[in-house]
């Protein structure tokens, strides 16, 4: 397990990126959503953010002896193992931290997927499971840097996993199937490359970070950073109570999350929206709708208003706009000036 | 500062902080200069520092840390072994070749500059080496190559370019061990005023470097050279040095006292960049003296070349700051990668990894015990499977001449645009060249981003001779950097053949077709197409089309859509050649 304690930097402390945060946020709050694509201009804090997010999670609870921290309260998503110890597991379950794992690029499939338990086939002729970081990843999150630069074979299997919940192992006599839900959060600078379409449509939302404008901000950004090298612990010791602060809003937000009421005419005005625009099928709406109620429900608002929806529209719509390569305007200026015709209040 | 004066301060920097600085790209052939300034480094450093030097292709599991397969096979279980990074803690690791290290390698090595530490998922568990290091990138690239991956170079405090250096001069370290470990004990002390990082901050600004990265290691260099003066305080001539040493060489653009960057997005709104926007606000002019002098500084560091190329930039400034070095900005990603194995056929290299698990079941029944050796049969073999990308290069010349007409270059944009949309897909790239006047322009490096491309080309202009020489000799370049890349070059010359300006320069339209063929006749053999735009078909283009080796489409009234699609078949056509 991933161990939170690693002496990251703090999120609050993170200078502006005001939409890097919040599209955080709200993944933290709703993981239905899908997870975060964050492009963006080099060293601007997109990996700072997303390790920093980790302390913001609340620990949660898995069984005992769990290889894949399966959730005590949810027997249909236990892994095999789970379902056969089955109710004879008086074990009481652990309290573990959400893991936020990295996938480095240049990681062979093996690592990811699992495979033979080298030590115990040799040493013992044992044909046992180890578990790739997909198995490290359920209930979690799986941080992808550069992620537009990741193999094809790794984007393929990305993809099903991602949207089957389940990793199927297939190799050296193994065979092998276990749950893996995970929210996939990526970065990349678009200069490198592009991203594959059915990739970009894993992503719940995405968000655009550029280096601050303001050299006011810029400054803040070195001076903070200096804190930091110059003594992690009591700069981390400064920003604990935001973090702490952030955290139970991320949970009091998460418990709210079912009694926020989104009205049919928030959802008809979605739904123009995403007609206006084009988009494919309905993982647009649903997306925008989830994550709009995510963000009323950190504001603590009962209901999901049209400023939310103005507010979320952007990162949840920008990367599904069907390409048209002779259009020249961006794709963050179009669905603003959609949202702008349409959600006209 | 003389260049060796320069390159000497640099070694001392970074012997004094290899990991804060992250470490230096250091631009040269493999000539004595370079020998000399690393010994001066290695000299510098406290003794029994590590000093691992690594090629640019290591694999994986010897840069991070893998199977020792020596022990490994001797006890009959895994047996772990520390990878480069983790043995370099403290010291320096060299890369040779830099500019030949793909963007999968550089991540891994960025990763560990990030973090301090190599993180290795073994057994369920994470493995954690500590990994402090500072890289010295060994940069041989050359004008229009790749150089080293632009996300390692983010990283790299120091851009030193001993390129210009005069071979027989010599480099005298500046600071003897003494001094470098007095400043390594005073280091944690210095501190920065907030006017030094404003000052550092509005140099970036100024010069177009946007990488907030970049002003964070200005800082930190101006702090290790306050330490190696043995004072705890940053004055300007720190600043000043770390200016020129950590943002100077990264400048794309040059500074103004009338920021000058409000135009390009006045004349084209929708073309804003990132960088622009990072660069551009009127607070970002110097001010005080301060601020003065340390850009000053920077602007007197900017090396000569980047120089002359700032100045001549292009007016109408299509593109943005950040992709302006040209070529610059493509990583390599694309040489053969270790992609699973298969039964060993003989012919391959073995995968020592895999062929344990192979046997590993077997051990029972084959009579070996624990603390046995493993007992491997012919069928465990298992040998490395290597997937050679070999992408296409597709490189469209377009005539942006009078003669032909300036509907015809609206036409190539669009299906230059199109092409590239279906390039993310099949994973090649693209590249544009577009000729007019006297001279060929690259207007698109090599890329695969739809971003740039619609950048560089929404700011294409059109008019005046058809120097198809220039053009053809342009394109001959390309196709032969694609090829030591190991890709497959396409060409695709959109153009009415009317060559009227030679290679000299000099207008006239005999000796400008003569030399156009010559060209074409230089071109490497590869799959060639060319369109000729003219009214009528035009037997001169022909002539070159078939100087070329190209097939020949006369296309009077080509669409974006149409262009396309012959350029789509004329491909599919040629793939087997």
């Amino acid at each position: 397990m991933p161990r939170v304690s690693r002496q990251n930097y703090p999120f609050s402390a993170i200078v502006a990126q005001e939409e890097m945060k919040l599209a955080l946020i709200c993944s933290a709050i709703d993981p239905a959503i899908g997870g975060v694509l964050v492009f963006g201009d080099r060293g601007t804090g997109k990996s700072t953010a997303v390790r920093a997010m980790a302390a913001l999670l609340p620990p949660m609870r898995a069984m005992a002896e769990c290889r894949y921290a399966c959730d005590p309260d949810d027997p249909d998503g236990w892994c095999d193992e789970c379902r056969d110890r089955g109710a004879g597991n008086k074990k009481k379950p652990r309290i573990v931290a959400v893991p936020v794992v990295d996938l480095p690029l240049g990681i062979t499939e093996d690592r990811v997927v699992g495979a033979l338990d080298l030590e115990r086939a040799l040493s013992q002729g044992i044909k046992a499971f180890e578990p790739g970081l997909l198995a490290r990843a359920n209930r979690g999150f799986l941080y992808i840097d550069e992620v537009n630069l990741l193999e094809d074979h790794l984007v393929d299997l990305l993809i099903d996993v991602a949207a089957s919940g389940e990793n199927l192992v297939e190799r050296e006599g193994l065979s092998v199937r276990h749950p893996a839900r995970f929210v996939l959060i990526g970065s990349g600078n678009p200069e490198e490359g592009e991203l594959r379409p059915q990739l970009l449509d894993r992503f719940g939302l995405s968000v655009e970070v550029r280096t601050p404008a303001e050299l006011r901000e810029r400054v803040e950004v070195i001076k903070r950073r200096d804190e930091f090298e110059r003594d992690r612990g009591a700069f981390i010791e400064t920003w604990r109570g935001a973090d702490d602060k952030l955290r139970q809003r991320i949970v009091a937000a998460r418990k709210r999350l079912r009694d926020v009421a989104a009205e049919d005419a928030i959802l008809e005005k979605t739904a123009s929206l995403c007609m206006q625009l084009g988009t494919d099928g309905l993982r647009a709406e649903l997306t925008m709708i989830r994550a709009a109620r995510a963000l009323a429900s950190f504001e603590a608002a009962h209901s999901v208003e049209v400023s939310h929806l103005r507010r979320i529209a952007p990162l949840a719509l920008r990367h599904r706009l069907r390409r048209d390569p002779l259009d020249e305007s961006d794709a963050t200026a179009r669905v603003e000036r959609a949202v702008a015709e349409s959600l006209a209040s | 500062m003389s260049l060796m004066e320069h390159a000497a301060c640099a070694a001392s920097l970074l012997a004094v902080d290899p990991f804060g600085l992250g470490g230096v790209c250091l631009r040269s052939s493999a000539q004595p200069a370079r020998e000399l300034w690393l010994r001066l480094l290695r000299e510098s450093l406290p003794e029994r520092t590590p000093w691992y030097r690594i090629p640019s292709n290591i694999p994986p599991d010897r840069l991070l840390g893998g199977l020792d397969m020596a022990a490994t096979l001797k006890a009959a279980r895994p047996v772990a072994e520390r990878g480069a990074l983790a043995a370099a803690d403290g010291g320096l690791v060299v890369i040779a070749m830099a500019e030949r290290m793909s963007a999968h390698t550089a991540s891994l090595i960025n990763g560990v500059i990030d973090s301090g530490q190599v993180r290795v998922p073994r057994n369920g568990v994470m493995i954690e080496h500590r990994a402090r290091i500072g890289i010295v990138a060994l940069d041989e690239s050359e004008a229009g190559e790749d150089p080293t991956p632009p996300s390692l170079m983010d990283r790299l405090a120091i851009v030193l370019d001993l390129q210009g250096i005069d071979p027989r001069s010599t480099v005298r370290g500046v600071h003897d061990r003494e001094s470098i470990a007095a400043a390594r004990r005073l280091l944690p002390f210095v501190r920065a005023t907030p006017d030094m990082m404003e000052a550092l901050c509005g140099t970036c600004a100024a010069l177009g470097v946007s990488s907030p990265r970049i002003a964070w290691l200005a800082l930190r260099a101006a702090m290790v050279s306050a330490a190696l003066d043995e004072r705890t305080d940053v004055a300007g001539d720190d600043a000043a040095l770390a200016a020129q040493l950590v943002i100077a060489p990264r400048a794309t653009q040059l500074p103004s006292e009338e920021t000058p960057r409000d135009e390009p997005s006045a004349q084209a709104p929708a073309d804003q960049s990132p960088a622009d926007a990072g660069a551009s606000g009127p607070d970002t002019s110097p001010r005080d003296a301060v601020d003065a002098r340390v850009l000053a500084a920077a602007r007197a560091a900017i090396p000569q070349g980047l120089l002359v190329r700032l100045e001549s930039a292009h007016p109408s400034r299509s593109r943005s700051p950040a992709a302006g070095r040209a070529g610059a900005l493509r990583a390599a990603g694309r040489r053969g990668r270790p992609a699973g194995s298969r039964a060993a056929t003989g012919r391959g290299r073995l995968h020592l990894v895999e062929t344990l698990r192979a046997a590993a079941p077997w051990q029972k029944l084959r009579g070996g015990g624990a603390g046995e050796r493993v007992r491997i049969a012919s069928q465990d073999l298992r040998e490395q499977r290597f997937k050679v990308r070999s992408p296409t290069l597709t490189i469209f010349a377009v005539d942006a001449s009078g003669s032909s007409a300036l509907n015809r270059l609206a036409e190539a944009k669009g299906a230059v645009e199109m092409m590239l949309a279906e390039c993310y897909i099949r994973r090649d790239t693209v590249a544009v060249v577009a000729f007019r006047n006297s001279s060929a322009e690259l207007v698109l490096p090599p890329t695969r981003s739809l971003v740039r491309a619609k950048r560089c080309l929404a700011g294409l202009p059109g008019g005046g001779g058809t120097p198809l020489a220039a053009a053809l000799a342009s394109v001959a370049a390309l196709a032969w950097q694609a090829r030591r890349r190991g890709e497959t070059p396409t060409i695709v010359m959109l153009t009415d053949g009317r060559a009227n300006v030679a290679r000299s320069g000099v207008a006239g339209r005999a000796a400008a077709h003569a030399d156009a063929l010559a060209a074409a006749r230089a071109l490497p053999l590869c799959d060639a197409l060319f369109i000729d735009s003219s009214p009528k078909p035009n037997p001169l283009a022909r002539e070159i089309a078939d100087a070329m080796k190209a097939r020949y489409v006369p296309l009077p009234r080509a669409g974006a859509g149409d262009l396309s699609g012959v350029v789509r078949a004329a491909v599919r056509a040629g793939a087997g050649l």
